[in-house]
């Protein structure tokens, strides 16, 4: 499963991190940034819920 | 003014020249009639030929990336669906001036290459894509008297540094703006029309045309490139067609800066190289082990008097100014970046600039939808590796060449089409 942050939607709300802290990071201006793109079987749920988490639709999970 | 040399060994056929008319450059557009005559629009007897050829060769991408010009032309033949090929012409970074001499003074030989890209990649139609309207009057007249009936489409796009960018040229001709989008998809997968999409530069092209037309001389038709090779504010420039591996050095010597103290690789994509410069052969991997890259092959050279803070920050600022603002990463690290050089060369930054540049250069690659903020990045982690005692608080106050660092136009690195 991959993790993709489309950098073009993202506005810095920063509520993908906290479900999914080893996932994604926030830089000095609160824009995200995946840490891993790969995502791990056990990290599935967590990337769930930051894709869920955001209010633009700036992530998305791709099988 | 901007000069034209070829560097070819005598009689070798290149893209400035045609041994059939002489070693002099071509002057004004080169008519049907003088492209028939080195060989053009010979018809194609077998595509597999064609392509494994260039695949052999291993021709190279001459857009910026330098990509596989035959893995790039399988995976559009291979994707489902009727494919789209564009020759893009639109040549954004302001210090190269290769597409658009090409165009004017060669339309055909590029406008063969769409042709031949066409056939090898079962394409329905093709497009060319550019903005420089000197360019595409000589597009239109090759359009009107070439000889194949392929539909061809003009697409023109207003200049910008990231309109040639392959996701904001599919985007500007599918009638949006000529922005960039974010990847997944790529053109290849889904482009114009949600076509598989080939977006070729137009060096590339005119090498494959050629390479067809002079099946003896593909090796080094393959491995030559264009450069364009300038000084500040666009003086002793040149563009040249040189073979792979000359040092640059040599190419420096050809228009007055061979004493350089430093040169500005690829446009601004491919960062800043310091003493030992001179000693850089043309070429992809090689540049790319030394920690520099190629680019579209456009070389600003610093002479001694140009301080590369100076100039970093200059180029930085133009990157700022010319990014599309759709990914706020490149707005904030953009700005950041030309913000701080600019304080360095003002005198009036604040304790250690270094460590939060080098923070910077080391985060922000590869988060922007494009790689404008990747150059931006790049062009600062160089400067803090090849010239590490400049960027100290105190730097601007005693530095004659910062003294005047505000233009964020891009005016230091731009060059005129010859």
């Amino acid at each position: 499963m991959k993790l993709l942050l489309d950098s073009t939607r993202c506005q810095g709300y920063g509520l993908c991190q906290e479900p999914a802290p080893e996932l994604i990071d926030l830089d000095e201006w609160g824009y995200a940034q995946v840490l891993l793109s790969d995502v791990p079987a056990q990290g599935a749920g967590a990337a769930e819920a930051a894709v869920a988490a955001c209010p633009n639709s700036a992530l998305r999970l791709v099988k | 003014m901007t000069g034209v040399h070829s560097l070819l060994p005598e009689g070798q056929p290149g893209l400035l020249v045609s041994p059939v008319f002489g070693a002099e450059p071509h002057r004004g557009a080169e008519d049907l009639a003088r492209y028939l005559a080195t060989g053009g629009y010979t018809p194609l007897s077998s595509r597999d030929r064609l392509l494994d050829r260039i695949a052999g060769l291993g021709l190279r991408g001459r857009g910026g990336a330098g990509f596989p010009a035959a893995v790039k032309l399988r995976a559009v033949r291979d994707a489902p669906g009727r494919p789209v090929v564009v020759a893009n012409g639109e040549e954004g970074e302001p210090g190269s001036v290769k597409d658009r001499w090409l165009l004017r003074h060669r339309p055909h030989l590029v406008l063969d290459g769409l042709r031949l890209a066409e056939a090898l990649t079962g394409a329905g139609h093709g497009c060319v894509y550019l903005s420089d309207p000197l360019t595409e009057q000589a597009v239109r007249n090759a359009l009107a008297e070439r000889p194949t009936a392929l539909r061809v489409d003009v697409v023109r796009t207003h200049p910008a540094y990231v309109a040639g960018e392959e996701s904001a040229v599919v985007r500007r001709i599918d009638g949006g703006p000529a922005l960039p989008t974010a990847k997944p998809p790529r053109p290849f997968e889904a482009g114009v029309g949600g076509a598989p999409t080939l977006v070729a530069n137009v060096e590339t092209l005119a090498r494959i045309a050629l390479m067809h037309a002079c099946p003896d001389a593909a090796a080094a038709v393959a491995a030559a490139h264009l450069v364009t090779l300038s000084g500040p504010g666009g003086t002793d420039a040149a563009l040249v067609e040189a073979p792979a591996g000359t040092r640059l050095k040599a190419l420096a010597d050809l228009c007055g800066h061979g004493t350089a103290e430093a040169v500005l690789l690829g446009g601004l994509f491919g960062g800043l190289y310091g003493p030992g410069w001179t000693d850089l052969p043309l070429d992809h991997d090689r540049l790319k082990a030394a920690g520099a890259a190629l680019g579209c092959g456009a070389l600003h050279f610093l002479r001694p008097q140009d301080c590369p803070v100076a100039t970093a920050a200059e180029a930085t600022a133009y990157l700022a100014a010319q990014s599309a603002r759709q990914c706020g990463v490149c707005v904030s690290g953009t700005g950041a970046l030309a913000g701080a050089l600019t304080a360095v060369a003002r005198g009036e930054a604040g304790e250690d600039p270094a460590e939060k540049l080098d923070r910077w250069s080391r985060q922000l690659p590869g988060r922007g939808a494009c790689g404008l903020l990747d150059a931006a990045a790049r062009i600062v982690a160089t400067l803090l590796t090849h010239f590490p005692d400049r960027i100290g608080a105190r730097h601007g106050s005693g530095c004659p060449a910062c003294t005047h660092v505000v233009a964020d136009d891009g005016r230091r690195f731009t060059v005129t089409v010859p």
